[in-house]
C-alpha cells in the first residue's frame, strides 16, 4: 500500500496529475470510501487500499473527466473493462486519466462474512493488499473468528474474467487467480428449471427489491444524464413497490438497457441491500449474446461495436427462443 | 414476568395470529425482513437488524389512498379503508420503537395522518431486547436503552427461554390472549441479561460518539454553510438505500397510477437523495447532490430537533452504516464535523 | 361455457408503417378475416419498438404481443429491422428465462403485399393465446379489475 501512496505523491508532486482518486480509510476498518486526494499530506493520513476496496471507481471517472487536469485513478482489472466501455460511449476522457492498474487478490464482501454468522465485527486482519493470507482473522465484540479468504470474497471474484488490466498506464502489485466457478453455471441452473419454477424463483427474489436504485446508480453502464425511471413524464411512478410487476419491469429494462455494454463487473449484486442476485439478469444477456452473435466481452477494447448496435444479415430469428424448446 | 420455551414459539405465533395479523422478522431468500407470519415462513429472531426497518408496518412503502373508477359517464371515488383490525409487530428493537416516536411527531400532529393514526392505534408492539448489539449500533448516543426497549410487551431471549413482560394495557390484553402458553418467571435472568447488554453497549465502537454542536442548540447557518459538506458528499451515489432502510425517514411522494379504467392515488416513500425529490412546477429547490446530501443530515440532526424539543430523527440503528454501497454514513458526518471544529 | 365467460384475449400488434401496416390494410381491403381481438399500433419502423413497449402492453393487460415489420433486407430505413430482430430475440429469451410462457410474444415479417400472411398470422397467434389463456404472470394486478 505504501508503494501506491509513494507513487501517487510522486505524480502529484511532478504535476502530472492534479488529484488522486483512491480510497479513504473507513471508521470501522472495513468500510473505506472512494475519495479524492489533492495533497501528499492527505494521502499519508487517509489513503488506504485493501481487500475491502471493492467498488468500481470507473464510474467516478465520469465526473473526474469534467474537472481540470488529470486524475490519477487506481483500477483493479475488472474496473478497466468498465473504463474502456465508458471511453467507447464517450463518457470519460482518456486524456484526463492516469490509470494505475492495481493487482487484485479478490475483493472481500463484509456481507459474506456476516452471512457466516459472524456478528459484531470490529476489525478484519489479512485483508491487506500485500498479505498472502488464506485466512482472515475477524476481531468481533464476541471474540475472534477465522474465515477463509476465498469464502469471504464477492461473487464476482469467484467467476473472475482474469487479472489482466485492459487499459492502464502502469501496473502495480501482484494478482492472484481467484476463479473457482463457472461464470454461466448459475444461469444454466435456472435455464433448466420449469417455467413455473423460474417464475417463482424470480418473483421471490425480486419481491425483495426496495427500489432504492443503488444497482442503477452504481452501475458504470448506467450513465444516462436522466434515467427514464426518474422522468416524471413517464406515466407510471417507479418509486412504488406496490405490485411485483413494477420490480420486474425495472430490472428487465435496466438489464436490457445495459445489454451488450455490461462488462459483468458485479457491482449491482454487491450493492443490493437486499442481496438480490442482479447479475443473473445481466449474465443471461451476455450468455445469449455469446450464443446468438458470437462471443463478446464488453470493455475488452474501446472501439468494437456492441452487439446491439450491430447486426448481420443472417442473424437468428426471434422464434429461436420458442423453437429451442 | 412470564416465560415460554423457545420450542413453543411457533405455537405462540399461531395463537397470536388467530386473533390478529402478525408481523415477524422472516428470512426470505436470504434477507431478513418483517413479513406477515404463517407456518411456512422461516422466522428469524437471531438476526439483529432486519434490512428494512419495521416502520413498514405503520407507514408502508407504498399504500393506496383512494381509487377512482370510471363506469360509463359516472365516476366513483372510493377511499381506502383505514386499518380497523389489531395487528402485532413482534420483535421490534429498541431503536425501531423509538423510530415510531419520531414518526408520531410528524404524522400525529396537525394535520393528523389518518392512515398512520389508525395503524398506530391498532398496532401492538412486542419489542425484543438486543442480546447481541453489533458494531454499527449507536442507539445509546440518542439515549436509547437497548436492554429495555419501549413497546407494549417486552421480550428477552435467554438461553432456551423467552421472557415476556407486558408493559401497557394493550400488552396486558395480548398477554391474556396467549396466557395458556406462558408460565410465571422471576426476573433474575432478565436483570442479568440487561446488565450484559449494557456492558456490550459500552464497548461498541460508536458508543462514545459525541453530538456536541448538533441538535436544538446547533448554529444552523454555521452548519449549513460549512465547507465540510463539499468534501463529504463526493462519493455519494445518490441512491436511496440509506433512506429506505431508515426507521425514521418519513418523506413520501403522492402519485397517480393509471389502471386503464381508473386511477389509483397512492403514496410511496421518497428519498431526499433523488433528483426529483420535492420537484415543483418551478423546478427543484435542491439542484446539486451536495445540497441533497446536506439536507438528509441537517434534517436528522438539526432541523428536526430544533422543531421537536431536541428530539433527533436518528435513532442510531446503524442500518445506513451497514448498507451504504460505498461506505458513507451519518456517523462519518458527525465525526467529520467534530474533527473540523463543529463548523 | 356461456358466451359471456368466453376468454377474449387482448392482443397488441406493433406494425411498421411501411410494410406490415400496409399488409394489414391489404388484408382489410381484400376482406380477409382476422379476429377483432388484435389491436394494431402503428410504428414508423419495427426498430421503434422499445422493449418497454412490449412490457408496458403486458402490464396494462395484454395477453399477447406481436411485432410485425418489413422482411429483413426490405426495411424502409435499410437496416432498422435488423436491429429490431436482435433486440426482440434477446428480450424474448429473457422473458422465457423469467418463466413467462413461450408464445405470448412473436415477431413476424409481413410485407405490404402479404395481406394473406397478415391474416393467417393473426389467426394463428390469437389461437395460440387462446390456448395459453389469460396472462397472469406478466401484468400489473392493479390493472386487472
Amino acid at each position: 500500500m505504501q508503494r501506491l501512496i509513494d507513487r501517487a505523491k510522486e505524480l502529484l508532486a511532478s504535476g502530472e496529475v492534479a488529484r488522486v482518486l483512491g480510497w479513504k480509510k473507513g471508521d470501522l476498518g472495513f468500510n473505506p470510501e472512494p475519495s479524492y486526494f489533492e495533497t501528499a499530506e492527505s494521502l499519508d493520513n487517509d489513503f488506504v487500499y485493501d481487500g475491502f476496496c471493492g467498488a468500481n471507481l470507473s464510474k467516478y471517472m465520469i465526473e473526474a473527466s469534467k474537472k481540470d487536469g488529470k486524475t490519477l485513478v487506481f483500477l483493479k482489472p475488472c474496473d478497466t473493462y468498465s473504463f474502456n466501455q465508458l471511453i467507447k460511449e464517450h463518457r470519460v476522457d482518456r486524456e484526463k486519466a492516469y490509470i494505475i492498474g492495481v493487482g487484485c487478490k479478490g475483493k472481500l464482501d463484509i456481507e459474506a462474512i456476516k452471512a457466516m454468522g459472524v456478528k459484531g465485527i470490529l476489525e478484519v486482519s489479512g485483508a491487506d493488499i500485500n498479505s498472502d493470507c488464506e485466512t482472515l482473522t475477524v476481531k468481533t465484540l464476541y471474540g475472534d473468528k477465522e474465515v477463509s479468504y476465498n469464502d469471504a470474497m464477492l461473487e464476482r471474484c469467484h467467476v473472475c474474467k482474469g487479472k489482466e488490466h485492459q487499459i492502464c498506464d502502469e501496473v502495480m502489485l501482484d494478482s492472484r487467480d481467484t476463479k473457482d466457478a463457472e461464470r454461466f453455471a448459475e444461469i444454466e441452473k435456472i435455464e433448466a428449471m420449469s417455467p413455473m419454477e423460474k417464475f417463482e424463483f424470480f418473483k421471490k427474489e425480486l419481491s425483495k427489491c426496495i427500489r432504492c436504485n443503488a444497482c442503477r446508480n452504481v452501475c458504470p453502464a448506467c450513465s444516462c444524464r436522466k434515467c427514464v425511471f426518474d422522468s416524471n413524464k413517464f406515466d407510471e411512478a417507479t418509486k412504488a413497490n406496490v405490485d411485483s410487476f413494477e420490480e420486474k419491469m425495472f430490472h428487465i429494462i435496466r438489464a436490457f438497457h445495459v445489454a451488450g455494454r455490461c462488462t459483468d463487473c458485479g457491482e449491482c449484486s454487491r450493492v443490493c441491500p437486499q442481496g438480490i442476485p442482479l447479475h443473473l439478469f445481466n449474465r443471461k444477456f451476455i450468455k445469449d449474446i455469446d450464443t446468438f452473435y458470437g462471443e463478446f466481452q464488453a470493455g475488452e477494447d474501446s472501439e468494437t461495436k456492441g452487439p446491439l448496435t450491430a447486426f448481420t444479415f443472417d442473424d437468428v430469428e426471434p422464434s429461436i427462443v420458442t423453437e429451442r424448446g | 414476568m412470564y416465560k415460554i420455551n423457545k420450542e413453543n414459539l411457533s405455537a405462540l405465533f399461531s395463537c397470536i395470529a388467530d386473533a390478529n395479523e402478525l408481523y415477524v422478522p422472516c428470512n426470505i431468500n436470504g434477507s431478513v425482513n418483517f413479513a406477515a407470519w404463517d407456518e411456512e415462513q422461516l422466522v428469524d429472531l437471531d438476526t439483529l437488524k432486519t434490512v428494512k426497518s419495521p416502520k413498514d408496518a405503520f407507514f408502508p412503502q407504498s399504500e393506496t389512498l383512494y381509487s377512482c373508477k370510471r363506469n360509463g359517464k359516472k365516476l366513483s371515488i372510493t377511499p381506502e379503508e383505514l386499518q380497523n383490525k389489531d395487528f402485532v409487530v413482534f420483535g421490534m428493537k429498541a431503536c425501531d420503537v423509538r423510530g415510531l416516536a419520531v414518526l408520531d411527531k410528524v404524522f400525529l400532529v396537525d394535520p393528523v395522518d389518518s392512515y398512520y393514526k389508525a395503524r398506530r392505534e391498532h398496532g401492538i408492539i412486542v419489542s425484543l431486547a438486543c442480546s447481541q448489539p453489533e458494531e454499527a449500533c449507536f442507539c445509546n448516543v440518542f439515549g436509547i436503552d437497548a436492554s429495555q426497549p419501549e413497546g407494549d410487551v417486552v421480550v428477552y431471549m435467554i438461553g432456551d427461554e423467552m421472557y415476556w413482560n407486558a408493559v401497557t394495557e394493550k400488552g396486558e390484553k395480548l398477554t391474556k390472549q396467549v396466557a395458556s402458553l406462558l408460565t410465571d418467571a422471576d426476573e433474575a435472568k432478565v436483570e442479568a441479561q440487561k446488565a450484559s447488554i449494557k456492558e456490550i453497549v459500552s464497548r461498541l465502537p460508536y458508543s462514545s460518539l459525541s453530538l456536541e454542536g448538533w441538535g436544538k442548540d446547533a448554529v444552523l447557518l454555521d452548519k449549513f454553510n460549512s465547507p465540510i459538506w463539499e468534501e463529504l458528499y463526493k462519493p455519494c451515489l445518490a441512491c436511496g438505500t440509506c433512506t429506505f432502510v431508515c426507521p425514521t425517514c418519513q418523506c413520501y411522494d403522492i402519485k397517480d397510477y393509471n389502471t386503464g379504467n381508473g386511477v389509483q392515488r397512492y403514496r410511496c416513500w421518497d428519498s431526499c437523495m433523488y433528483s426529483d425529490f420535492t420537484m415543483m412546477a418551478h423546478g427543484n429547490n435542491r439542484t446539486s447532490q451536495m445540497q441533497r446530501y446536506r439536507q438528509r443530515f441537517m434534517h436528522k440532526l438539526v432541523y428536526f430537533p430544533q422543531n421537536n424539543d431536541g428530539m433527533y430523527s436518528c435513532v442510531g440503528c446503524g442500518r445506513c452504516v451497514d448498507k451504504c454501497p460505498i461506505g458513507l454514513n451519518i456517523v462519518k458526518v458527525i465525526k467529520a464535523f467534530e474533527k473540523g471544529g463543529n463548523r | 361455457m356461456s358466451m359471456n365467460n368466453e376468454f377474449k384475449p387482448k392482443i397488441v400488434a406493433f406494425c411498421c408503417n411501411w410494410c406490415s401496416y400496409a399488409g394489414a390494410d391489404l388484408a382489410g381491403s381484400s376482406r380477409l378475416q382476422y379476429p377483432a381481438d388484435v389491436k394494431i399500433i402503428r410504428v414508423p419502423c419495427s426498430c421503434r419498438v422499445n422493449p418497454m413497449f412490449i412490457l408496458r402492453a403486458f402490464e396494462k393487460g395484454a395477453d399477447g404481443v406481436i411485432m410485425c415489420g418489413c422482411h429483413p433486407g426490405d426495411c424502409h430505413y435499410s437496416t432498422g429491422n435488423y436491429y429490431a430482430r436482435r433486440r426482440m430475440t434477446l428480450l424474448f429469451s429473457m422473458l422465457e428465462y423469467l418463466g413467462i410462457e413461450n408464445g405470448r410474444t412473436r415477431v413476424e415479417w409481413v410485407s405490404a403485399a402479404e395481406g394473406v400472411k397478415f391474416s393467417t398470422t393473426m389467426n394463428e397467434f390469437v389461437d395460440k393465446i387462446r390456448s395459453l389463456g389469460e396472462n397472469v404472470r406478466l401484468g400489473d394486478l392493479r390493472c386487472k379489475d
